[in-house]
């Protein structure tokens, strides 16, 4: 029987990439509404398991050429320096900063170190889930 | 950080940039690059020398975890700057050597000077360091280093063997020697040496104490090659020779003598200290010194021979402490021991250093080091044969080179053995000069081995890999060198005695090398027993070695297989069969077999746990109404639970475990928890994904078919329990309330120290933000394994390429 995944794949056009900007949006914001690095990575993961459910894994390959192997490395990079960084300013490991600015069209926000290291937790979740949702795919 | 730290941390850095410049510049052999760094530190240091001559000391501290007590203090007294400068200056004739002895085009020069890097700069660190933990770290960073410089022809299967067998003796002493660190921290409150040597008096009455000595001695004894753990040494041989004659002769392998020295102040009035120290020293002294004989490899000759001077060392240091049983400081003959080590310990790395950049350079230009092929270089190698022969009458005791002083002085000193009334030494004191002075007779004999066999006799080039000739000049620079200072040294003895050997006598015994204390070393005392000795040295030896054919086979009378070295082999061989044993039993490769054994342990010691301490308590007045809602839920997940059970095919296990794990996290939607919730939905999905994808991996079940698994009691009584167990450990742990809950620390924090609103994530990313670092960690670790595995196994274990 030949499949018909027609519907499939138009919705996950759509809803790829709302998902991915509220993804975006969690991550983002998760310091002061429930969200963060970790939902914000296994969202985005989410995403792209659509994409792999409803197309096949060399077209998503094409459409997002990330080795996500190198994305753990960059992710685990970002996080130690961030926990490090404290050290070259005479404070203990993992101090944070944050500063309040109001910047142009986005109004009062808060600009804080924590994002950084969050940062760094989002892509490693990212590489991580999809390293081995890839890898383990690609095996059949 | 003053430069007295930069100067240790300087070879760590230089390793660091050596790869570096390997790479760019080729074609210059990068051990020039390198050599400039040991002789700038031998500069540096022997500024000290007009300090610590005064009985100054020069101290320089650096906070590292000052919670506890571990600070990175480097002290400079006589004993340190002794090895410092021998680490340095013997240092940078072995870096000189090994330019001509390794070849740039054949050999891993970045490898080989990184590591040797790495040995300088901890080796430093083990002599100059205050504090015991950071000596341990420097320490242990020493055997890692010989292990790699050992194994440093890694595809040579006696590298790797004598590798791994210095690493794992030199290192059960290191552990046994942090256990004594950590008891010696108890009964004085300290890890500073300077602490604990000034609280000695206190320490000797400390129940700990005696264990503490046990641990500390056995540390020092596995890396100084004492008496039985010398059997590693001469399997170290197999390191290259520059290798052998810097840490295996001249530096590292002192550094059980170091540590005897250093913590003499401690431990020495202890009669167990004396009789342990000198025991053990003389023991080896004699052991080495006959099994020498036995040997055909000349490196391994001088292997047991630098196992049998480290013996003498070791004797000279234990009966050093019986000095401190007397009060003044005239009649105090004892003291003398001491001063012998410390001199013997300076000739020791000179003309033992020289023999083996000798050994070497026969190696290099004959191919061979096998004395039974060697024969007759004299004539084509007349400077290597000097060299040679200035090194081994200075070993064998032989005026006027500086062996014959302090072997004198050593002979001296067991002969004043006799007049020692504590410890019982009345009874068993003899053996002591008769040990010795048969250990030296055949410390006589090995040393004509060394020079006569090679170098005399018949030459026979065709048992010769190439057909030998004199080395190059710069690879003998560095032996010359030494063997002058066997010469000055011999001359002159008095050059180091109060510059060098009395600062170093004082930091070994303080209480009595005062301001009052002189040496003085002279060629002639008058017609004492030490010269009739001597003499009746040089005659049994002549006599023995003229007729070592007729009675060499007595050394063979210990069988290979009941010998040391096999006991050592049948514990590591049994040791590996045991854990092979152990991993075959436990690791079956079936995913049942394990969640099985690992759900019985839960069960039984959280069961166990919680019935032993009877902890089991349901307090109901805390629980939150159950409501509509929650029931309905509950229902859901019961239902679901028990579904899986009766599903036909894995793919609607699977399918309907998700269902549960969704309606598990509607839970924490009604449990007010977006931020759980949010995780749980997430999670569920992606898990369902990566199942199915797993699904196609999993074995058929046993019938072949994708059947139901047929009903195990087992396994659904394993199942119920921990589903029991948890049930339990969670209701007890509601209804027991220890402490106040942390959570309102967080609620009232989260915005006021960290400007965070979610406290959940200010929690992840903040407050514990080093558990989320090492977490992303794990994971990454795991993924990075899976995609290795996988890869892997498609590739057969094979290379792509």
């Amino acid at each position: 029987m030949k499949q018909n995944d027609l519907i499939l794949q138009t919705v996950t056009k759509v809803a790829a990439f709302v998902i991915l900007l509220f993804a975006v949006a969690i991550f983002l914001g998760g310091h002061y509404s429930p969200g963060g690095g970790f939902v914000g990575g296994l969202m985005t993961s989410a995403a792209i398991v659509l994409l792999l459910l409803a197309f096949d894994i060399k077209t998503v390959t094409g459409i997002l050429p990330i080795d996500y192997k190198l994305m753990i490395g960059s992710g685990l990079f970002i996080s130690s320096l961030t926990v490090a960084g404290g050290l070259f300013f005479g404070v203990p490991l993992m101090t944070h900063v944050y500063q309040y600015v109001d910047l142009p069209l986005l109004g009062h926000i808060s600009l804080h170190t924590a994002v950084l290291f969050d940062l760094g937790v989002y892509l490693v979740v990212v590489g991580v889930t999809m390293t081995i949702i890839q890898t383990i795919g690609e095996s059949e | 950080m003053s430069l007295l730290h930069w100067a240790v941390l300087s070879p760590f850095l230089l390793a660091l940039i050596v790869p570096i410049l390997y790479k760019l510049f080729r074609q210059i052999h990068t051990g020039w690059f390198v050599l400039i760094l040991p002789i700038l530190l031998f500069t540096y240091f022997s500024r000290f020398i007009s300090l610590t001559k005064q009985g100054d000391i020069v101290m320089e501290s650096a906070t590292w975890i000052p919670s506890l007590g571990i600070d990175v203090d480097f002290y400079v007294d006589g004993l340190g700057l002794l090895f410092a400068l021998l680490i340095t200056g013997i240092g940078s004739l072995v870096v000189l050597y090994s330019i001509f002895y390794l070849s740039k085009e054949k050999e891993k020069l970045n490898q080989f000077y990184v590591f040797l890097l790495l040995f300088m700069g901890a080796m430093l660190g083990v002599v100059l360091s205050d504090n015991l933990i950071v000596l341990y770290s420097f320490w242990e960073f020493t055997s890692l280093s010989s292990f790699l410089l050992i194994g440093y022809w890694n595809e040579r299967e006696r590298s790797r063997y004598g590798a791994q067998k210095s690493l794992l003796i030199t290192v059960l002493g290191g552990l046994s020697m942090l256990g004594g660190i950590i008891l010696l921290s108890i009964m004085g409150n300290t890890f500073s040496i300077r602490e604990l040597i000034a609280k000695s008096g206190e320490l000797m009455d400390h129940s700990l104490f005696v264990p503490a000595l046990l641990l500390v001695l056995l540390g020092a004894f596995t890396k100084s090659a004492q008496f039985p753990f010398h059997i590693w040494l001469p399997d170290a041989m197999e390191a290259p020779t520059p290798v052998s004659a810097y840490l295996h002769s001249a530096t590292m392998v002192k550094a059980g003598i170091y540590l005897v020295a250093r913590l003499s102040p401690v431990f020495a009035e202890s009669g167990l200290w004396f009789w342990l120290v000198s025991i053990a020293g003389l023991i080896t002294l004699f052991w080495g010194s006959f099994f020498a004989i036995k040997q055909t490899d000349l490196k391994g000759i001088l292997a047991f021979s630098t196992i049998s001077q480290l013996g003498l060392i070791m004797s000279l240091l234990g009966l050093g402490a019986a000095a401190l049983h007397y009060e003044t400081l005239g009649e105090n003959i004892y003291l003398a021991a001491t001063v012998a080590a410390v001199f013997h310990l300076i000739n020791h790395a000179t003309f033992k250093g020289s023999l083996f950049m000798v050994a070497g350079i026969i190696d290099h230009e004959t191919g061979t080091r096998d004395i039974r092929k060697l024969g007759g270089l004299m004539q084509l190698m007349p400077i290597t044969f000097t060299v040679a022969v200035i090194g081994a009458f200075s070993m064998a005791g032989l005026p006027p080179f500086n062996g014959f002083l302090s072997k004198e002085m050593f002979l001296a000193s067991m002969v004043n053995v006799l007049q020692l009334n504590i410890f019982n030494m009345e009874t068993w004191g003899v053996l002591f000069p008769v040990v010795a002075w048969v250990a030296s007779v055949f410390t006589f004999i090995y040393s004509m081995i060394v020079v006569l066999k090679p170098f005399t006799g018949k030459l026979q080039l065709q048992l010769l890999e190439r057909k030998p000739h004199e080395a190059p000049v710069g690879m003998l620079i560095s032996p010359i060198i030494l063997a002058s200072l066997v010469i000055i040294f011999g001359i002159f003895p008095n050059l180091l005695s109060s510059s060098i050997i009395k600062p170093a006598v004082a930091g070994i015994q303080p209480s009595l090398a005062g301001p009052d204390f002189q040496v003085h070393i002279a060629f002639w005392h008058g017609f004492e027993p030490e010269v009739w000795m001597t003499i009746g040295i040089i005659a049994f030896g002549i006599l023995l070695y003229k007729t070592l054919p007729k009675w060499q086979k007595v050394t063979q009378w210990i069988p290979e297989r009941i010998s040391l070295n096999a006991l050592y082999d049948n514990v590591v061989r049994g040791l590996e069969r045991s854990a092979s044993f152990v991993m075959k039993v436990l690791m079956t490769g079936s995913i049942r077999t394990y969640l099985l054994s690992i759900f019985l342990f839960f069960i039984f010691s959280l069961g166990f746990t919680l019935y032993w301490k009877d902890a089991f308590k349901l307090d109901a007045g805390n629980f939150a109404p159950i409501g509509i809602y929650e029931l309905v839920l509950a229902g859901i997940i019961v239902i679901g639970s028990v579904a899986i059970l009766f599903a036909r095919s894995r793919l609607t296990s699977i399918i309907i475990l998700g269902a549960v794990g969704y309606t598990i996290s509607l839970f924490f939607v009604l449990l007010r928890a977006p931020d759980l919730a949010l995780t749980q939905l997430v999670i569920e999905t992606i898990s369902v994904a990566l199942f199915l994808l797993c699904f196609f991996h999993l074995p058929l079940m046993a019938s072949r078919k994708e059947e139901r698994m047929t009903f195990k009691l087992n396994n659904a009584m394993i199942s119920i329990g921990v589903g029991v167990i948890v049930t339990l450990i969670a209701l007890s742990a509601h209804s027991n309330k220890l402490f106040d809950s942390i959570s309102s620390y967080y609620l009232e924090n989260a915005y006021k120290e960290a400007g965070g609103k979610n406290v959940v994530n200010v929690i992840l990313v903040d407050f514990r933000g080093l558990d989320t670092m090492f977490e992303i960690t794990v994971l990454s670790i795991a993924a990075l394994g899976i995609f290795a595995m996988i890869k892997l196994r498609l590739t057969g274990g094979k290379d792509k390429s």
